[in-house]
């Protein structure tokens, strides 16, 4: 019964994210707080989403799931036709590794490292070779225009700049699904564009973007918008192409 | 290969780490400078002490059994107001050297002895000397490197020859830079042509046969001029004593011997003395005793040099842990990239040996150098041993995984959420 339902579930083959009735609850002393009660959508390659909603509407949580931080209550999240909900935390991290990119709004680059090693950490846990991090880090920082930073530190480069180096960061493992969570809050509204203007160039060159934002000027640059609200889809608009 | 490509990146990180906070990082060695200094500077002090009392002792001889005489204490009768006056017979006898090359199983040869103390003289210049009368045989039981001439032989005992060999000690006191050999001293009554010098052995913590001024001159001789009683004249009266021999060195054939031989010598030794007026001395005895010396000298020092690396590693440890807190996001990063646990574990455990085995290195300066400082000052030997440097490579990477690894499981146990949000 449980293996036929499963089956019944399994994404399309251009189906890159696709979750089912997922539910998140967390106890909280007596109380059971549904931060996700049951959400259902799907989402195709290469196309570029935003996830919106006020706080408290289970934005955060919905991106930790889709950000495999975090494994549903219930349901199922399939990520690459594989379901994280079933998956131990070492596989869940190979998993990180392997289909996803982050990319947050306070950066979080790691500040003892510079801008080239940043590039090349998830390549270091991927296996790669000095020589082949090294190339890959220049070809990525040249892509989100950094290049001639790349020996400096995060603390010398400007805001722009860093979301700019994270961008590199997030692709460096090749990702299925760019994952980014408001990354224009901490930029100025000129960085911001430029910011979205990479993210914009990104997904025509067939990445799977997806942008958790409550910035409707942010959203709109996507080609598809989820809204979240006290834990469920209020709305679904567009194809995400 | 791969292990490598895959570590160096943190060790790198590690280094810079250290870099980074310096004055931190050198504090936080500092218990493992100490610690890994004093182990090493303790054992190469510890070991050049026992290896100086374990050559001395090696010298004597460890196939060797050391019988002397001594004089009894306090027999029958009062010995002193009543003895007073009388001669004082006791020790070792000619017989009691038959004996025991007759009886005692092992046994290869015996040298006798009989040591007096007597005024030498060379024209103004007079020393009082250790003389001892013996055999050519000493100088094979006891073998001192020969700086001149050459030492007793058969025909000085056949003749009863006025000969003397001299140590080195006593040549440089009387000779002086007199002409050396075949020079003629005066030996209490008796002149002696000086026929050669050999090296003695002077210091060391353990009695060495010989002493600083010997005079060795054939028992021969030494029975014809000088008799076998050694009378003293002292304010009230004379006193004098009857030794026929002083002590017996008795080689055995090796050293499996030694210690049953040394039981039946004294069982030997005891049918024929009524008083207790010998005692036996063996080498190895006091090798076993001298290692067994250093061992429970090793143990003490290893408490010690435990305790400060403990101390150490708990520096570390806690510098750790400061580490982990101060480094939650960086972790929460790595886990959100996607490291495994694992990958962090490793990370930090790294870190903590760059720290143990940089304060390792620095021990190991501090520990090579203070044993030279010591014998640069104080002349005492010290030796420095290759496996202590191994030693402290080992104990500093030991303590560095032993006192990282609770808080390299603190980061991994973070939840990579929490560690996101951590400001």
């Amino acid at each position: 019964m449980i293996i036929q339902t499963t089956e019944s579930m399994r994404p399309l083959a251009d189906e890159v994210v696709r979750l089912d009735k997922v539910m998140r609850h967390y106890t909280v002393g007596e109380e059971t707080v549904r931060a996700l009660d049951g959400v259902s959508f799907s989402m195709r390659k290469g196309s570029y989403w935003a996830i919106m909603g006020p706080s408290g509407s289970g934005k955060s949580t919905m991106l930790n799931i889709l950000g495999c931080l975090d494994r549903p209550s219930s349901g199922a999240y399939w990520l690459s036709g594989e379901n994280v909900a079933e998956m131990d935390d070492n596989a869940l991290s190979d998993h990180r590794l392997r289909n996803l990119g982050f990319v947050f709004q306070s950066f979080h680059l790691i500040p003892q490292l510079t801008v080239s090693e940043n590039i090349e950490v998830p390549m270091l846990y991927l296996g790669l070779s000095q020589s082949e991090r090294k190339h890959k880090a220049e070809t990525l920082a040249e892509r989100v225009g950094i290049s001639h930073r790349l020996r400096h530190l995060p603390s010398e480069l400007s805001g722009g700049q860093r979301q700019r180096v994270a961008v590199a960061r997030a692709l460096a493992n090749d990702p299925a699904v760019l994952l980014a969570d408001e990354p224009t809050g901490n930029l100025d509204s000129a960085t911001s564009v430029q910011i979205m203007g990479l993210f914009q160039e990104l997904y025509e060159q067939g990445k799977t973007v997806i942008l958790v934002t409550h910035e409707p000027d942010i959203a709109a640059y996507a080609k598809a918008c989820i809204v979240l609200k006290d834990g469920v889809i209020l709305s679904i608009t567009g194809e995400g192409k | 290969m791969s292990q490598i490509r895959y570590f160096w990146p943190f060790i790198k990180l590690g280094l810079s780490d250290v870099w980074r906070h310096k004055t931190r990082s050198l504090l936080t060695m500092l218990g493992m400078v100490f610690g890994v200094g004093s182990v090493i500077a303790m054992l190469a002090v510890g070991e050049g002490a026992s290896q100086q009392a374990l050559d001395s002792i090696k010298r004597l001889g460890s196939e060797n059994i050391m019988v002397m005489s001594v004089k009894p204490t306090e027999g029958e009768g009062a010995s002193t107001g009543a003895e007073r006056g009388r001669l004082a017979v006791y020790g070792l006898l000619y017989e009691d050297e038959k004996r025991i090359l007759e009886t005692v199983p092992g046994v290869v040869s015996t040298v006798p002895a009989r040591m007096t103390r007597r005024n030498a003289r060379l024209n103004e210049r007079q020393l009082e000397m250790r003389v001892v009368e013996t055999i050519p045989g000493w100088f094979d039981v006891v073998q001192r490197p020969v700086l001149a001439g050459r030492v007793l032989n058969a025909n000085d005992m056949r003749m009863r020859a006025n000969v003397c060999v001299l140590t080195e000690h006593g040549v440089r006191r009387l000779l002086a830079a007199e002409e050396v050999i075949g020079q003629r001293i005066r030996i209490a009554s008796g002149v002696f042509e000086v026929i050669g010098i050999v090296k003695n052995e002077t210091g060391g913590t353990v009695r060495a046969p010989d002493s600083e001024a010997d005079a060795y001159i054939p028992i021969t001789t030494g029975t014809k001029l000088f008799g076998e009683a050694n009378i003293r004249y002292s304010a009230g009266g004379m006193e004098g004593e009857k030794v026929e021999l002083s002590q017996i060195i008795i080689k055995m054939a090796n050293i499996g011997f030694v210690e049953p031989g040394s039981k039946a010598i004294e069982a030997v030794l005891a049918r024929f003395h009524k008083k207790k007026d010998f005692r036996i001395d063996v080498p190895l005895t006091l090798l076993r005793e001298a290692e067994r010396t250093k061992r429970t000298y090793n143990i003490v020092l290893g408490a010690i040099a435990g305790i400060s690396l403990l101390v150490g590693g708990i520096g570390i440890m806690n510098i750790m842990l400061a580490s982990v807190t101060e480094r939650t996001k960086e972790i929460g990063i790595r886990r959100a990239i996607g490291a495994r646990r694992s990958r962090i574990v490793v990370q930090f455990l790294i870190n903590t040996c760059v720290l143990s085995i940089g304060g390792g290195i620095l021990g190991l300066l501090l520990g090579v150098s203070i044993p030279l400082l010591i014998t640069f000052f104080t002349d005492m030997p010290t030796v420095v041993q290759p496996y202590s440097l191994v030693l402290a490579f080992c104990i500093s990477v030991g303590v560095g995984i032993v006192f990282g690894l609770y808080p390299a499981m603190r980061a991994a146990a973070l939840d990579p959420i929490e560690a996101l949000r951590h400001e």
